[in-house]
Formats: structure tokens, C-alpha cells, sequence
């Protein structure tokens, strides 16, 4: 610098077409992955992922259960005396199928009764020493709602005095309670990891800002427009958000398969109800992604924020 | 008017404060030309880089109005504001380049900001450096720079897309006075060759008797006087001569 060279040629005053987006976040090169935020990701977006893989799965099992029943209604006939209780049963069948709305009527079978009772009974289930009710299977065309049950009794009554008529859904209610609060629990979580993700997507956002204060700073008074300076700086916190998603969104499917197995290995008739669908799967999907959402959100209304104070 | 008549920058009864504090700055009106040299001087904490500030767009008045480019900044949208920086090349008392981007692409970001083909930057950017005598600093980070270095680095960002003002900030607080001297003397090429009104904040008594044809703004105690009459229009007919020396 003894002496002075030229001045370096002016470059052109053509108005240019300023960077934006991806060519924007080109300026400066991406910083690297450090800090815990990207794990801390990765464990809530796992959370939400079971707990709603959880209450879908719920859902479903509970939906299951009430679909074979919610338009059945069974009828017992209670007499102790064998003969009588063949002719009622025969009688009842007879008024149950000219009820209209009512599609098919079917006596269960007397050893098949024994067979379903055997083990509470033992052997008194078919040794005849215990009267058991004859029953009856009724499906209807509609849900067997309490007017529905009401009116079948009427008529079954007035031919079979003693007959007892009960939708069977009721049977399940107490079980379908249960699965309804067990879903508002997974909801619950669901709502409170989404919410401590939120928080932790914000703090990953004002880390990664406060990070890059003195380069925004550097960009903005350098002539940086809004947009220049957003895409470099949510570039950075997507890439952390996304490799957090990614991680937590396959951990969580993981462990959602894993339990999945489990339970199909009950071979339990009820559990395998609970399947999760094709559906459900796009809703769980739908999770990670709605974190980097949340991400690119919140990252730009911190970035407009600090650059409001900025002037 | 024209904007050489009506001036770059112009305060008018200008006032700045921090939060509640008393003003810091207050009732400044002045003009500033194109094409001129101006030296703001004054003791440590009279102001300057308060005023500076206000001049690369960096804090909005307390109260007052400026008009810079022929724009209004109080009624001006802020989404506007970073077309007008693009015109100002600003030289930070503490450089601040970025600390992760090598020497060549500090003075590259300009104008890559402004989407300047990447051909032209190389080329830009490769000249620029060699005329502050960096050519071969050009991949080191500013970590591995000396403060002279990296003073230069930064004079060469601040210049690089031509803008039409250039303010710097103490620019040869850091450096020793050899180095000082040559840094005026790009400004000065900077004021003569392209016509950049400069504005330099310094308190060095020395550097203005190295430059005797400079206007001078003295801030005392947040209040601005004008002993050579840079305030006044017209200012110096010719503009500034800075040192009339060998700036070649």
C-alpha cells in the first residue's frame, strides 16, 4: 500500500435483480449443527408421535368394539322349565321377525350357550342343573337406540311374558368409558408435548438468532433487505428443526411398530381392532412436519422482531 | 432542486436520546454535500458515534427531521431504509466483518447483496484487494488478520459498491499513525476519483492537519459547531482538496 494503485473498475449501475430465497441463503454458508436444540426436537416430536399413535389407536379399538354391536339387541328368555322355554323362545323368534327394521333373528344354540358359560359354570353349565336363559341375536337395519329397544320389548313381551330385551352395546359401555378417557388423556399429552415442542422450536429459534446477531446486524446495515436476512437465518434453524423432526419422527414410529407387534402377538380378537390405518399414519406423518412448520413460523417472526428494533 | 444543491443528508433540528436519559445530541441542523470531505471530531463521549449512527440509518431521531437522497426517513417506510444503506459505505470503529467469511467474501457481501453477477465480484472484489495491498490475505478469516488488516478489509467492504457517502467511524483508532495516513489517503482517492462525500469521525488533531482543505464538524457536549463553515451553503467552492497530496 507504499503507493496507490487505479481504482478498481466501478462495476455496472444496471439495476439488479437482488437475491432472495434460496440465492439469499447462499450469502453467507450454513453454520454447523451444534447445541442440544436439534435433539431436544427429535425427543418432543417422538413424544407426540407415540402419544398420538396411541390415542388413534385408541380411537380405533373403541370403534371397532361398537361397530358389531351398536345395532344389535339380544333377548334372553328366562325359564327354568326346558319345554316352556323352547316354546317362548320359538315364539319370541316368530314375533322378532315380523318386527320391521328388524334384518335377521337367530337363537343361540343351547351348547353353544354351555360352552360360552363353561368357564364361570363348569361343569353345571351342561349338566342342566342350572337353568340358563335361552338367547336370542337380533341385528336391526338401524342403531338399536332406547326407543329402538323399548318398542321390541313391547312386542316381545306381550307374547313372552319375562323376556328380558337389552341393546348390546350396553355391555360394552363401561369398556368404551374407559377407552373415551384413555383417548382424552393421549389428546391431552399429545396437546402438552405439542406445546413444550412449540417452545422448544421457539427456543431453537432465538439460539439460533442470538447466534447470528452481530452477522444479521453486519447484513442489515450493509443493506440487507427483511427477506435476505430471513432466508439466511431460517435456513439455518429448518436445517436444525428438520434433522430433529427426522430423528424424533423415527424414533417414535419405531416404537409405535415395535408396540404394535407386541399386542398383535396377543392374538387378542379386541386389540387387533386398535390397527392403525393408512389414514392415521398420514395424521402421524402430518407430525414432524407440522414441527418444521412451526419452525419456519417462528423463526420469522423473530427475525422480524429483532430486526423492528434494529430500525 | 437538484441533489447536488439540496445536499445529501440533511438534519434539521435534530435530537437524540436514549430511553428517558437527557438528550445526548440535540438541536442539530446541518448539510451535508456531495462531494465533499467532512471530519466530525470532538472528545470521547461528545456525540459522534451517536451522530454516525443516525447517518448510516442505524437509530432514528428522538425528534427532528432528515431527509438523505432526497427521501424523508420519519414518513419513509422502514421496508425502503435498506435501499437507501446500499448507497452508504460505513467503516465501524470495530470493523465488524463477518468473523467466519474469509477477507475476500466480507468484501464480496456488498455486493452480493445486491445481486451482482458472480463473474463481476470476482474480478471486483480480486481489485479491490490488491488496491488495499490484501491480495494475499485474500482467503484468511479476520481472526488471523491484524488489526491493520482487518481495518482494511473493512474499508475495502465499505467502498467496494462505490457508495455514494462513505462514514467512518475512528478508522484509524486501531492502527498506527503510518498506517492511519495511507487509510486517508484512500479516502481522499475515494472523495476525489469518484466524487464520495466522506464524513470520518476521529479525534486525532493530527489527521486533520493532514488533511487542511477538510470541512470540520466539532460536536461538544451533544452540540455541533462549525469552525471552517461545513455547515454553511455553499461549503468550499470546489468542494474538498484533501492534503492535495500524492493520492496516486
Amino acid at each position: 500500500m507504499s503507493t496507490l494503485p487505479p481504482l478498481p473498475a466501478e462495476t455496472d449501475d444496471t439495476p439488479l435483480e437482488r437475491p432472495r430465497g434460496r440465492a439469499a441463503a447462499r450469502l453467507l454458508p450454513p453454520q454447523r449443527l451444534t447445541g442440544p436444540i436439534p435433539w431436544v426436537i427429535a425427543i418432543l416430536i417422538a413424544l407426540v408421535v407415540i402419544a398420538a399413535a396411541g390415542g388413534l389407536a385408541l380411537r380405533n379399538l373403541s370403534l371397532a368394539a361398537s361397530a358389531g354391536l351398536s345395532s344389535a339387541v339380544s333377548v334372553q328368555v328366562i325359564e327354568p322349565n326346558p319345554d316352556l322355554r323352547a316354546d317362548r323362545t320359538a315364539a319370541a323368534v316368530k314375533v322378532l321377525t315380523g318386527l320391521p327394521g328388524v334384518t335377521a333373528v337367530q337363537a343361540v344354540p343351547e351348547a353353544e350357550l354351555a360352552a360360552m358359560l363353561e368357564p364361570w359354570l363348569g361343569e353345571a353349565a351342561t349338566s342342566g342343573d342350572v337353568p340358563i336363559p335361552a338367547l336370542i341375536d337380533v341385528e336391526l337395519a338401524a342403531g338399536a337406540g332406547p326407543d329402538e329397544v323399548a318398542r321390541i320389548a313391547a312386542a316381545v313381551k306381550q307374547q313372552v311374558p319375562g323376556a328380558r330385551v337389552d341393546a348390546q352395546g350396553d355391555f360394552l359401555r363401561p369398556v368404551n368409558d374407559a377407552l373415551a378417557a384413555l383417548q382424552w388423556l393421549a389428546l391431552g399429552l399429545v396437546a402438552l408435548v405439542a406445546l413444550a415442542t412449540a417452545a422448544a422450536v421457539w427456543l431453537a429459534a432465538r439460539n439460533a438468532f442470538a447466534g447470528a446477531r452481530d452477522t444479521v446486524e453486519i447484513m442489515h446495515l450493509l443493506g440487507a433487505s427483511q427477506r435476505q436476512i430471513t432466508a439466511v437465518f431460517l435456513r439455518d434453524v429448518l436445517r436444525e428443526a428438520i434433522v430433529g423432526a427426522v430423528l424424533g419422527a423415527g424414533l417414535g414410529v419405531g416404537a409405535v411398530w415395535l408396540l404394535g407387534q407386541q399386542f398383535a402377538a396377543l392374538g387378542s380378537g379386541m386389540v387387533s381392532g386398535g390397527g392403525l390405518m393408512l389414514a392415521d399414519w398420514l395424521a402421524i406423518g402430518a407430525v414432524p412436519l407440522a414441527g418444521v412448520l412451526l419452525a419456519g413460523l417462528t423463526a420469522r417472526i423473530t427475525i422480524a422482531l429483532a430486526l423492528k428494533d434494529m430500525l | 432542486m437538484s441533489e447536488n444543491l439540496a445536499g445529501h443528508v440533511k438534519f434539521d433540528n435534530v435530537g437524540l436520546r436514549y430511553g428517558t436519559d437527557p438528550e445526548v445530541l440535540s438541536n442539530l441542523s446541518f448539510t451535508l454535500y456531495p462531494g465533499s470531505f467532512y471530519f466530525l471530531t470532538g472528545a470521547s463521549g461528545a456525540g459522534k458515534t451517536s451522530l454516525l449512527k443516525m447517518l448510516y440509518l442505524a437509530q432514528a431521531p428522538s425528534r427532528g427531521a432528515i431527509r438523505m437522497f432526497g427521501q424523508d426517513l420519519v414518513t419513509m417506510p422502514h421496508s425502503r431504509l435498506p435501499e437507501l444503506r446500499r448507497r452508504l459505505g460505513v467503516v465501524f470503529q470495530d470493523f465488524r466483518l463477518v468473523p467466519y467469511l474469509t477477507a475476500f467474501d466480507n468484501v464480496a457481501l456488498p455486493l452480493r447483496l445486491a445481486g451482482t453477477e458472480e463473474k463481476k465480484v470476482q474480478r471486483a472484489v480480486g481489485d479491490m484487494l490488491e488496491w488495499v495491498g490484501l491480495s494475499h490475505r485474500a482467503h484468511a478469516v479476520p481472526p488471523s488478520l491484524s488489526g491493520g488488516e482487518q481495518q482494511r478489509v473493512a474499508i475495502a467492504r465499505a467502498v467496494i459498491a462505490r457508495p455514494k457517502m462513505l462514514i467512518a467511524d475512528e478508522p484509524t483508532g486501531n492502527v498506527d499513525p503510518d498506517m492511519a495516513w495511507k487509510l486517508l489517503r484512500l479516502f481522499e482517492a475515494l472523495n476525489n476519483r469518484v466524487g464520495t462525500t466522506v464524513v470520518v469521525a476521529t479525534h486525532d488533531v493530527h489527521l486533520l492537519k493532514k488533511v487542511p482543505d477538510s470541512l470540520i464538524m466539532r460536536l461538544h457536549k451533544g452540540q455541533l459547531s462549525d469552525p471552517t463553515g461545513a455547515l454553511r451553503y455553499p461549503p468550499n467552492p470546489g468542494g474538498s482538496s484533501v492534503g492535495g497530496s500524492g493520492a496516486e
